[in-house]
């Protein structure tokens, strides 16, 4: 035991005294902080207000288009549309909005013509404004008044709850499914990364010739041991560096220049129709965001974070040492990095497809037959049963899913260690399936 | 008193023999040589002294009991195919492996203190590895060969590689560590390069042991009985105890290799030639063990 301790230093130390752990571990905060505050920071300068020319040949629009404060609308008196283009042409505007001659039961003709590509936030705030003024139009028509019309409308928001013997919980398919699926990204990323620092690790052993006289010092299965559990060591000291700094950095970038995280581009765009539509809407969209925004917080309140936190570094560690031992061996079976591939392959298959299936089929239906026997096979069950947690597992399950994935790290560890031992000594040949499978069975 | 005993010793791989019922013995405070053509299973013979494999068949003992794991920190092994962590400074390497074969961290330390001002190597311990020369590195490596030391130091062509100053320096260090009661195994097929350095060899070819024993015996068991005379004259010898192997002749000047007939000495050989010519050299002709080691393959064939 005194050796593996002694490896596992080894391992460790020099890893995490290495130039580029520091600079990944400092860097990523950073980048992370970067994201918050570039988009942001893009915002504010993009501000710049953009000016449509309005030609309105309808007549009916005149006057109807205001001007917002970042989109100014500018009408022309008259002219010919050719007239209008060859205005445009000569200033810097942004576009140039033609309407033509129209029929208010079925509006076409519509054209907006620009110099560059408008933005579609741009594009939809004009056919909002265009859309709601026909609307209006009709409704004066058919003797609707517009105040009565925003009267009778109603606005539904459904809390969803989950009902369970401990009792009633509000809960949130959004946040639930975000939690299992940043736990599995982490698990999965983690799986590859080390993964292959392990098996560069025993490659570089061999081409530096060390390795004999190491096993002559110590068993083939301490020096893999001793490098699988160093290098876990390294990941998760990243890890938590990661998530101490991340939530430093976040915090005081938040604090320093109060911006609230970025928004996506389809919040953008509900917000370009959101401006157009008025300030009535807006009043309910600020209602239905402060509803989203307490439903999303008791729904990440009512997580059970001691159970996700503890499976997750369960099956962090698992799937490590799962596949972990995996890669050690290949590494021990090949003389560089470049005969690797084909032995990789079949490694980062099941790993690749529990990925993608988890964020397709398993988040659809977290409790389907392919999740379950997803999150049961201990190849894919680290990624798939991350997952399927949040949404709730039957203990069950979760147990033998958990007894398997020890079952499935032993035996990966065994065929390992047997292949790291034969393959360590050997140089200078080409190796395939069926001389791996001899290995298994030699007497050393 | 031997330091370790082979005792039958056999080990087959998936498509051939490496070693075939081997068994001799080693005697302590020697240096010995084991010696073979590449191939013939010194490599095998090695590591499973060492304990990387094991044998098929066969007993091992080191200082009279089994061989077993706890064995391995009192013996030294320098494998063929060796090297260093690239990325490590020379002091934490020494440390690192030192630690590795038991010794306590301040026994270490103190063992590398020592060293360091033998080796002359002070400036290098917080440089990497990589940043040595070859010669550096191989310094470092015997080093850590026997820094805890051992009993039995193992050395896998200790000399291919070494430039001839850090050869010597290395020669220098294995005498001097048998001074110090240490036994060394030299694992060679250059038997040339050991010839003067053991006092005991064991020969194998083909997995098997060929010859083993004490240098000087086996060298009296194949000598000839050959003298190589060179002198002025004309030589021509008549007399029925001597016979001329190969003779040349070349400005008044001959070299001849004359071998002793049933009970002649060289004494009477030289009584002989001194009446008729003038003699300049007279040595005797003393097989290589490299020589013997072709007699006796070519025997182990014809037989």
């Amino acid at each position: 035991m005194h050796k593996i301790w002694l490896i596992i230093q080894r391992e460790y130390l020099t890893r995490v005294r290495k130039k580029s752990f520091i600079i990944m571990t400092f860097l990523t905060p950073l980048l992370l902080a970067a994201f918050m505050v570039i988009p942001a920071w893009l915002a504010t300068i993009s501000d710049s207000e953009d000016v449509v020319m309005v030609l309105d040949e309808s007549g009916l629009f005149a006057d109807k288009l205001e001007s917002k404060e970042d989109l100014k609308i500018i009408p022309i008196a008259a002219g010919s549309l050719e007239q209008a283009k060859t205005a445009y042409q000569e200033t810097d505007y942004t576009a140039l909005l033609h309407i033509p001659k129209l029929d208010l039961d079925n509006p076409e003709g519509i054209r907006l013509y620009s110099k560059k590509n408008t933005s579609l936030q741009v594009k939809f705030r004009l056919e909002n404004m265009l859309e709601k003024e026909i609307e209006s139009q009709r409704f004066m028509a058919s003797g609707i008044d517009r105040e009565m019309l925003n009267k009778m409308k109603a606005n539904v928001t459904m809390t969803t709850v989950n009902l369970s013997e401990s009792g009633e919980r509000d809960s949130n398919v959004w946040v639930t499914s975000g939690a299992g699926i940043i736990g599995a990204v982490i698990i999965y990323f983690f799986i590859f990364l080390y993964g292959v620092q392990i098996m560069r690790g025993v490659i570089e052993e061999k081409t530096n010739r060390i390795v004999e006289v190491m096993i002559s010092s110590v068993k083939p299965f301490q020096l893999m041991m001793g490098k699988i559990v160093g290098i876990a060591g390294v990941g998760l000291t990243q890890f938590l560096l990661w998530v101490v700094l991340s939530t430093i950095v976040v915090g005081s970038v938040q604090a320093a220049f109060d911006i609230k995280p970025a928004p996506t581009p389809i919040e953008q765009m509900q917000a370009g129709r959101d401006l157009a539509t008025g300030e009535e809407s807006a009043q309910t969209q600020e209602e239905s965001q402060a509803n989203m925004l307490s439903e999303v917080s008791s729904a990440i309140s009512n997580l059970n974070f001691p159970l996700l936190l503890g499976c997750f570094l369960f099956y962090f560690l698992g799937g490590y040492l799962l596949y972990g031992s995996l890669f050690g061996a290949i590494g021990a079976a090949v003389d560089n990095e470049t005969d690797t591939q084909q032995f990789m392959f079949p490694i980062t298959i099941p790993l690749i497809i529990s990925f993608i299936m988890s964020y397709t089929v398993v988040i659809q239906n977290p409790d389907g037959p392919v999740a379950f026997w997803m999150s049961i096979i201990p190849f894919t069950s680290p990624i798939v049963m991350m997952v399927r947690i949040p949404f709730g597992v039957p203990a069950s399950e979760l147990l033998l899913s958990m007894g398997l994935l020890i079952v499935g790290f032993i035996f990966t560890t065994w065929i390992a260690s047997r292949i790291y031992r034969v393959g360590i000594l050997m140089y200078g040949k080409k190796i395939n399936y069926k001389e791996l499978s001899k290995w298994l069975f030699y007497r050393v | 008193m031997s330091i370790l005993k082979i005792d039958g010793v056999t080990k087959r791989y998936a498509n051939h023999t490496a070693l075939d019922n081997v068994s001799f013995d080693i005697p302590a405070g020697c240096i010995f040589g084991l010696l073979g053509p590449n191939g013939a299973g010194k490599t095998s013979l090695i590591r499973i002294i060492t304990q990387i494999t094991g044998a098929d068949s066969g007993e091992i003992y080191f200082k009279g009991e089994k061989l077993r794991p706890s064995h391995i920190k009192d013996m030294g092994y320098l494998p063929e195919e060796r090297g260093l962590y690239k990325k490590m400074k020379v002091g934490e390497q020494l440390l690192y492996l030192a630690q590795l074969k038991g010794l306590s961290k301040d026994e270490a330390t103190a063992r590398i203190k020592e060293w360091v001002v033998r080796f002359e190597i002070k400036d290098w311990m917080n440089k990497h590895i990589e940043d040595l020369s070859k010669g550096m590195q191989q310094k470092v490596q015997f080093m850590a060969t026997v820094m805890h030391e051992p009993s039995l130091i193992i050395l896998d062509e200790p000399f291919s590689g070494f430039d001839p100053i850090n050869a010597n320096l290395i020669k220098d260090e294995i005498l001097r560590l048998r001074d110090n009661g240490a036994t060394i195994i030299f694992s060679t097929h250059r038997m040339e390069s050991v010839e003067e350095l053991c006092d005991n060899i064991a020969l194998i070819n083909r997995s098997r042991k060929v010859l083993d024993g004490p240098v000087r015996e086996i060298k009296d068991t194949y000598k000839t009985d050959t003298y190589q005379v060179i002198g002025n004259g004309q030589l021509l010898i008549t007399s029925p105890d001597f016979e001329v192997l190969e003779q040349h002749e070349n400005h008044g000047v001959f070299r001849a290799s004359i071998r002793l007939l049933d009970g002649a000495s060289p004494n009477d050989l030289l009584r002989y030639l001194i009446q008729r010519v003038e003699v300049h050299s007279f040595v005797e002709l003393v097989p290589s063990i490299n020589d013997i080691f072709i007699r006796k393959v070519k025997e182990t064939y014809h037989a």
